[in-house]
């Protein structure tokens, strides 16, 4: 840890530092607004996929970036998972080095135009700036800087690509292309190993790609952040399951030498509740496939997908959230959450509750479904919700949500999106008996190496923790990659 | 991407196709299938591979033309390639020497029970297979059946071709004449849930091959769940191979009919646009 603060201090002390924290007053940075990001028209956006954030201008930019202190003791830092030198890249925005900024965002963030998007950045680094945690004012926009810079890198065509250290020409794989397995490859690649990513779909990126949806996330974004890696020397092959297509073993046979497993969260849960096999009920991992992966709501692409005038989500995370928007865009005329706690507990990033709400999304808290009909083709048209109020906190700490009795009634619903979690893909651990899981399903690994129980055989993100976020899940792979370097550099010395 | 070798037509409306996959000829057994997707923008579909040639790296496909994916694979040509296939998929058939196996296959099942019937015959089984119809021009892979199966029993509803009457009329005839020991179903979900009813009557295990409708055939969705023996499985991981007695077909019949209304829509406008497949 000392060497890090050592790093920042000097860092800090460079002349370009110096002379940027002596243009301004401390007092007249406190007195700048926060800049706000513009957004699409709600009533507009919720008709289409577009982008609902705009992004900043320039000027925008740089005056948000006046905001921030560049502490004597960054606390934002320690916010962020991967512990982004956040002073550093905001200063050069300041400076006005854009592609500098961005470059120092890369030395520790695989995927920024992603980060800055989607992080839950209220809860992370900006939940660290000094301005929340002293001034008790609004943090700096941190994510929103994050994202401009490596947008404005994006579109200057200018996409530096990470210098890569002499090859060592030692094979090592991630199985699964998600954010774990592409901030693991980047690091492996920098380091000269030669990387290959599995993944079992036919598009690289994971959640990102099949979860997300486009208006939060373009998938060109994703892509763009791909490609880098590809120019880096990763190598990516699509439609390849580890454990099905062929074993670890037989790969280790081919000469890879470590694996990071990266395989995610997959599985969805249902209720198993009465009637939930009806169609038009759909897990909330089908609903947003249909419409991320296979482009459902193109009519040029094959791929179907039911978009009902009246759509129920159930559930209060993210996932919920971006169905219920998707179904709004799909032209339903109700969209409703149906969460069974109160809003104030619903798991969903803030902006994601407020963007919902403002594009016409109704909010049933505090409702449970019992119980799906269906007409006589077996489509869903109506469920029974049960009223619920809160009792005693739980385990969690949340306010345990208890029935009302008597207080059932029938809604009419034509599509349902069922979004009450997911477990952890068993098809690694199935194809390998020795690996150690948890009751859960979850990989064990040594926490401080993310080591699994098989020799050679590290894994990280949802896999290990059963459902976290993006940021978490490149912080794992990260991690993986610097114990695999030390312990395949160990094992040659043996 | 996955190159096709070799193309060969059963009949009108059945191809057969031998496509390079060399990981996949390697990993597969009986039983597993994989999906694919033809073009940019097409969709995922699962099919069997009904057989696999590990020193030419090859799998084999046997695909019927019922709606727009299977018929865009089957206007593909020798050199072409199929965009994505992936795969081994599901579990193997459990496939031991039992004595007799009476096989029934109609619709979109027959290309899948292929494979099925030559492993049963392969392991010594005496394999009886029932193929069933509507008419004549719709019973197809006869031949291939033929090759191995020890008998093989024609069912037409209109009398067109073998014998007169449905699929378990057939079936019925085998086990009143000898001892049938496993039966095997595969086709449309109502052929299967009356195949299953019949054979429950005579107490014969039934294991029924569900094909129902996937999206990413990993377990991921759950589009292709079905109710067996009371709880939900997802047939592309925990099957597709089930006990028949325990599988809720009434369910599985409205589930497949999801998308009916835009598959007949879409089928439609690909006829209009590609004269040459219909
Ligand atoms: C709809 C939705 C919205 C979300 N919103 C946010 C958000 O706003 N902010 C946030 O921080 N987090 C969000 N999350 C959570 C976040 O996306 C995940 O925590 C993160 O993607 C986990 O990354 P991962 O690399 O562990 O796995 P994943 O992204 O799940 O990727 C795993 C990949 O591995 C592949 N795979 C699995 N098994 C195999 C195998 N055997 N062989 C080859 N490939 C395999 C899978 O196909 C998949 O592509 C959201 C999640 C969802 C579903
Ligand atoms: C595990 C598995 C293995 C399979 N193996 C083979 C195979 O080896 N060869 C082969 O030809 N087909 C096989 N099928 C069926 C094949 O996947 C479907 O025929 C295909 O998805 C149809 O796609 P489509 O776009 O051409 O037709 P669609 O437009 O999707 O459908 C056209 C019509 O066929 C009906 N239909 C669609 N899918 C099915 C189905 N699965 N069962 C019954 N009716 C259906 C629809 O209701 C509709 O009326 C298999 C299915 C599964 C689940
Ligand atoms: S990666 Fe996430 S937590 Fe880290 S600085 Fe960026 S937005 Fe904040
Ligand atoms: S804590 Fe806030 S003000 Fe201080 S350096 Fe970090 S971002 Fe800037
Ligand atoms: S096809 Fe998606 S879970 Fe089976």
């Amino acid at each position: 840890m000392t060497e890090v603060s050592e790093y920042l201090k000097n860092e800090r002390e460079q002349e370009w530092r110096l002379s940027l924290r002596g243009k301004m007053k401390n007092k007249e940075r406190t007195q700048i607004q926060r800049v706000s990001m513009s957004e699409q028209d709600p009533g507009k956006r919720n008709t289409d996929f577009t982008e609902v954030n705009c992004g900043l201008s320039i000027e925008e930019a740089r005056m948000e970036a006046r905001r921030c202190l560049d502490c004597v003791n960054p606390t934002c830092i320690s916010g962020c998972p991967v512990g982004i030198n956040i002073p550093k890249f905001i200063k050069k925005i300041e400076e006005g080095d854009l592609l500098e900024s961005a470059r120092v965002l890369k030395e520790t963030n695989t995927l920024p135009a992603v980060c800055g998007r989607v992080c839950p950045q209220e809860i992370q680094c900006e939940q660290a700036c000094f301005y929340t945690q002293k001034l008790k004012k609004a943090p700096v926009a941190i994510g929103h800087l994050e994202r401009f810079v490596a947008d404005f890198e994006q579109n200057s065509g200018e996409m530096s690509v990470p210098v890569i250290t002499k090859k060592n020409g030692i094979k090592v794989a991630s199985i699964g292309s998600g954010p774990a397995g592409l901030a693991f490859a980047a690091d492996m690649v920098k380091m000269g190993y030669d990387v290959t990513v599995f993944e079992a779909l036919h598009e690289i990126g994971g959640v990102l790609k099949y979860g997300i949806p486009e208006f939060r996330l373009p998938n060109q974004i994703v892509d763009a952040e791909i490609d880098v890696l590809e120019k880096m020397g990763v190598k990516f092959v699509k439609n390849f399951i580890v454990g099905a297509t062929a074993s670890i073993d037989e790969l280790r046979k081919e000469g890879y030498e470590a694996f990071m497993v990266g395989s995610g969260a997959g599985l969805p849960n249902f209720m198993n509740i009465p009637g939930e096999n009806f169609i038009g009920i759909y897990s909330s991992n089908e609903y947003l496939t249909r419409v991320n992966l296979m482009n459902a709501a193109d009519p040029e692409y094959d791929t179907p997908v039911i978009s009902g005038k009246r759509v129920a989500v159930i559930g209060g995370g993210n996932t919920a959230m971006d169905a219920v928007r998707t179904s709004k865009r799909l032209g339903a005329e109700r969209s409703m959450i149906i969460y069974r706690r109160s809003i104030e507990e619903m798991p969903a990033r803030n902006e994601e509750i407020i963007h919902a709400q403002e594009e016409g999304v109704e909010f049933m808290n505090l409702h449970n479904p019992l119980e799906y009909y269906a007409d006589e083709k077996g489509r869903v048209c109506k469920m029974k919700l049960q009223k619920m109020e809160l009792g005693e906190p739980d385990a969690s700490g949340r306010r345990r949500p208890l029935p009302l009795e008597g207080s059932e009634f029938i809604i009419e619903v034509d599509t349902v999106v069922v979004s009450v979690g997911v477990s952890p893909n068993p098809l690694i651990p199935s194809s390998m008996k020795e690996l150690d899981v948890s009751r859960w399903g979850t990989i064990k690994v040594d926490p401080d190496s993310m080591h699994s129980s098989v020799e050679g055989v590290f894994a990280g993100g949802d896999i290990v923790r059963g459902g976290a976020t993006v940021i978490l899940a490149m912080g794992d792979g990260r991690k993986a990659a610097s114990s695999m370097d030390q312990y395949l550099k160990a094992r040659s010395l043996d | 991407m996955s190159k096709i070798i070799e193309k060969e037509y059963f009949s009108e409306a059945v191809v057969k196709l031998v496509v390079e996959a060399p990981q996949i000829a390697k990993s597969r057994r009986a039983g597993h299938f994989v999906i694919v997707k033809v073009g940019e923008k097409g969709e995922r579909i699962p099919l069997t591979i009904a057989d696999a040639d590990v020193e030419k790296g090859t799998i084999t496909l046997i695909i019927q033309k019922v709606g727009v994916t299977s018929s865009k694979i089957c206007q593909l040509e020798p050199g072409d390639d199929i965009t994505d296939v992936v795969g081994p998929l599901g579990k193997p058939t459990h496939i031991e020497k039992l004595g007799t196996v009476l096989a029934s296959g109609g619709g979109v099942g027959v290309a899948p029970l292929l494979p099925i019937v030559k492993a049963f015959k392969e392991a010594g089984n005496r394999v009886i297979t029932v193929l069933a119809a509507r008419m004549k021009d719709l019973i197809i892979l006869e031949e291939q059946m033929r090759e191995y199966s020890d008998e093989v029993i024609i069912m037409t509803d209109d009398g067109s071709y073998g014998k007169k009457g449905l699929v378990t009329q057939g079936m019925e005839e085998v086990i009143l004449r000898e001892k049938v020991d496993l039966a095997v179903t595969v086709g449309p979900a109502v052929m299967m849930k009356f195949a299953t009813i019949l054979t429950a009557k005579y107490k014969i295990p039934t294991v029924a091959s569900l094909n129902t409708l996937m999206v990413d055939g990993t377990g991921m969705c759950g589009a292709c769940r079905v109710s067996v023996g009371g709880e939900t499985k997802f047939v592309c991981v925990d099957g597709p191979e089930f006990d028949a007695h325990q599988v809720d077909f009434d369910e599985m019949l409205l589930r497949l009919d999801s998308y009916k209304p835009s598959e007949a829509e879409a089928f439609e406008s690909y006829l209009s646009n590609h004269p040459k497949a219909n």
